[in-house]
C-alpha cells in the first residue's frame, strides 16, 4: 500500500524526522540517520569556530541531495533572532523549509507563543515553508495554520525529557481541527511513544535526544523507525474499540461437553 | 604606492586585525574556511555567495560566519 507523507507539496516515504544533535561524532550521526529511514533531518545554525575552522562539516556526512535539510532556530529567544537565523539558513542553499522555534525559557524550553506567531508571519511572507514548534495548544495551532504554516508541531513533552505524550487529549483536538500535517515534536522517549503519536493520526514524529542519547543510538534509530511505521499502520488499519468486558476469540459452537 | 593599513574587525565575536582592502573571499581564505559550506553576514546583512569577491571589508565591520551543526 502506498502511503506518502505530504509536506508542502513534497512526498516522503518516512514519517520520522530526526535531529542531528548530541551524537558522539558525525559517523554515528550518519549511521543512526540511515538506519532511522528518515528523509528529513534537522540541523542548527551556529558560528564557525574561526580558531579551528578545519573541523569537518556536518553536511560532509549528510548529503543535501539525499536528505531534506530542515534548519532550526534553536537557541532563539525572540522573533528577530529566529527570522535572522532562517534567512541565514536559506542562504546556505538547502531550501526554504525551516523549523521555527522561539524558546521562552531555558528550564522548560517551552516556546514563546506570541513571539512564534510574530516570526511565523514574517517568515511566511518571505516565502519560507514554516514548521513551527508549539505547545500542545489547539488555539495556537489554528492561528499558525491561518498564518500559512505548512504544518504544526506540538510538543509531546519538554524537549529532551523523554516523557512521551503528556496530554493526548490536546493532541487529539489539534488533530481534529488541523488542515495541515500535525507532527509531534519533542518529548518522545522510546518507540512506543512514537507509535502512540502515529496511532492517534499524527502525520509524523520529530525527535533527536531519544535516539542520540540512547545507550545504543543505532538500535534505537531502528526501533523508532519501526515504532513510527507500526503506529502509522495501526492508525490506517483502524483499531478495535475498547470494551470493559471480554469477547471470546474462539467460536462458542462445537465446544466439548 | 599603496600602503596596507591594518583594520580592526569583529569576526564571530572575536576582535581581529586584518589588512585594509581585504575582500570577503580573501578573508575566508585567510581563515581557511571553505566558502561553499558557510553563510556570511556583514554588519547584519547577508552577503550573497556570488558577491564575496566584490565585497571588501571595512574598518569596524562586524562579520558573522555561520554553518550548519548538529541540532534537533
Amino acid at each position: 500500500m502506498e502511503d506518502f507523507f505530504e509536506l508542502a507539496g513534497q512526498k516522503f516515504r518516512s514519517r520520522l524526522i530526526v535531529g542531528t544533535g548530541k551524537y558522539k561524532d558525525f559517523a554515528e550521526t550518519k549511521e543512526a540517520i540511515e538506519v532511522s529511514g528518515a528523509e528529513i533531518v534537522t540541523v542548527a545554525v551556529r558560528r564557525v569556530n574561526i580558531t579551528d575552522p578545519n573541523k569537518e562539516n556536518l553536511l560532509d556526512y549528510l548529503d543535501p541531495k539525499k536528505y531534506t535539510i530542515l534548519p532550526n532556530t534553536a537557541g532563539c529567544y525572540n522573533a528577530d533572532d529566529a527570522v535572522r537565523t532562517c534567512r541565514l539558513a536559506r542562504e546556505a542553499g538547502v531550501g526554504k523549509l525551516v523549523k521555527l522555534e522561539v524558546i521562552g525559557d531555558d528550564k522548560t524550553l517551552f516556546p514563546d507563543v506570541p513571539a512564534t506567531l510574530d516570526a511565523a508571519k514574517i517568515l511566511v511572507k518571505e516565502g519560507f515553508i514554516v514548521l513551527p514548534y508549539i505547545t500542545d495548544d489547539p488555539i495556537t495551532a489554528k492561528k499558525l495554520e491561518d498564518i500559512g504554516c505548512a504544518a504544526v508541531m506540538p510538543l509531546a513533552a519538554p524537549i529532551g525529557s523523554g516523557l512521551g505524550i503528556r496530554n493526548p487529549y490536546n493532541i487529539r483536538i489539534i488533530l481534529e481541527h488541523a488542515q495541515v500535517p500535525v507532527i509531534v515534536d519533542a518529548g518522545v522517549g522510546t518507540a512506543s511513544d512514537a507509535a502512540v503519536a502515529m496511532e492517534m493520526g499524527c502525520a509524523g514524529v520529530l525527535m533527536n535526544t531519544a535516539i542520540a542519547s540512547a545507550k545504543d543510538p543505532i538500535l534505537m534509530a531502528e526501533a523508532m523507525r519501526q515504532g513510527v511505521e507500526a503506529g502509522r499502520k495501526a492508525y490506517l488499519a483502524g483499531r478495535i474499540p475498547k470494551k470493559l468486558y471480554a469477547t471470546a476469540s474462539s467460536p462458542l459452537d462445537g465446544i466439548l461437553n | 604606492m599603496r600602503f596596507f593599513i591594518a583594520m580592526r574587525v569583529k569576526i564571530n565575536g572575536e576582535e581581529r586585525v586584518v589588512d585594509d582592502g581585504l575582500t570577503l573571499t580573501a578573508l575566508l581564505e585567510s581563515l581557511q574556511i571553505r566558502p561553499g559550506r558557510v553563510v556570511v553576514e556583514r554588519n547584519r546583512d547577508i552577503v550573497p555567495r556570488d558577491s564575496y569577491n566584490a565585497t571588501s571589508i571595512d574598518d569596524g565591520d562586524t562579520i558573522e560566519i555561520v554553518h550548519f551543526v548538529g541540532g534537533g
